[in-house]
């Protein structure tokens, strides 16, 4: 940093050049680039899934390929497939149990709609239970539509108000904290 | 026994009588001399793989209302057999469970009482397969609608914190059918009433 101001005590010849950004930027940008996916996989949709992260099609060029099959630690559900209602509540509890900030995928018809199973036994769409962030069109959808989705929620954490979705719940707690104690 | 036929089966069980088919040997069998007759088929006639169980609902006003239904094939003579079974009672079907002679029956057995609610007694394990274990009804019964029944959501803390229920899903218009020719667009499967789609759906 070339300044005048000798006061901010800052020596570039030690310590590098200075990039300034916004915290929500770099947030994001971090966030994006390592998106841990959570493989839902429930029917056909997995096989494309599993189609993606094999090297033909290749998640990891977008820094996705670390696939864990444990919630606590991925941060982005892929619903692949036909949700049941006997199985809808246990893809909410796993939902439930991933760690802020989490995504969720809604791949193909069955897990955006319910699909071609209209019927009695399926849940007509996984957004009744979990709030999705993209859908993917498809039955199956192409490894390359996936792709296309993933890119599309790199964006859409891209232009995230991170910084004020962590100080949020905070105030929140706070204000009701102080609201009880009036109370 | 290189192929049973339905004099040959008479003759070892009086109770049996014979039934229209338009295919294999089919036989009616009372409810009460099922098991002995299954275990005899296995032992001393060759049909050693049992390969279907379900039943048929002739609609609430008719008696008997249920008739299990079972397909065995001998591996060694390469025959198939069908056996009929009406249920007794028609307000609490009930069959003798197969799944000690032929462990196969066992899941069949659980999804006929699952869609059914024929009771298979004697089953080791007779609980839902497919739909979960409090849904009030048996969906392939005559009286159940094709879209469904708006019922609880299976756990009752899911239910309350994503606010979801088990709703009807009716056709909208559906069944889905192509017309036989036209272009593209024209000979996609639609529906022929798509007036649906202008209402937002009830949710």
């Amino acid at each position: 940093m070339k300044s005048e101001n000798t006061t901010l005590g800052y020596n570039s010849k030690v310590e590098g050049e200075v990039v300034v950004t916004q915290a929500d930027a770099v947030i994001n940008w971090i966030r994006k680039h390592s998106v841990w996916p959570m493989p839902m996989g429930l029917a056909c949709c997995a096989i494309e899934l599993m189609a993606v992260g094999a090297s033909r099609f290749d998640i990891s060029r977008f820094g996705m390929e670390v696939m864990r099959f444990s919630p606590r630690q991925a941060d982005c559900m892929i619903v692949s497939g036909t949700v049941t209602y006997k199985m809808a509540e246990v893809v909410r509890r796993i939902y439930e149990q991933m760690a802020e900030p989490k995504w969720v995928v809604a791949m193909g018809a069955c897990a955006s709609t319910g699909g071609m199973y209209r019927s009695y036994a399926t849940l007509q769409g996984v957004d009744r239970i979990v709030p999705v962030d993209v859908y993917v069109s498809g039955c199956p959808p192409r490894p390359e539509a996936l792709l296309d989705a993933m890119i599309k929620l790199q964006d859409k954490i891209g232009r995230e108000r991170s910084v004020k979705n962590l100080t949020a719940p905070k105030a929140a707690a706070a204000a009701a904290a102080l609201a009880e104690k009036e109370a | 026994m290189s192929d049973a036929n339905f004099a040959s089966l008479k003759e070892r069980f009086a109770y049996l009588t014979e039934r229209d088919s338009a295919d294999h040997l089919a036989v009616n069998c009372p409810a009460e001399h099922l098991l002995e007759c299954c275990t005899a088929l296995r032992d001393d006639f060759g049909y050693d793989l049992l390969v279907d169980v379900t039943a048929i609902d002739w609609a609430a006003e008719t008696s008997p209302r249920f008739t299990g239904i079972y397909h065995i094939l001998s591996t060694t003579h390469h025959a198939y057999i069908r056996i009929a079974s009406d249920c007794v009672d028609d307000a609490a079907p009930s069959l003798p469970s197969l799944a000690g002679i032929f462990p196969a029956a066992n899941w069949h057995e659980r999804e006929t009482y699952d869609m059914m609610g024929i009771r298979y007694e004697g089953h080791p394990d007779l609980k839902r397969i497919l739909m979960w274990e409090d849904y009030p009804y048996h969906p392939l019964r005559k009286e159940f609608p094709l879209a469904g029944i708006e019922v609880p959501f299976p756990a009752a803390d899911v239910a309350e914190t994503a606010n979801a229920k088990v709703l009807p899903a009716p056709m909208m218009g559906g069944p889905f059918v192509s017309s036989a020719d036209g272009t593209m667009r024209e000979i996609e499967p639609q529906a022929k009433d798509e007036s649906w789609t202008e209402k937002e759906e009830n949710r």
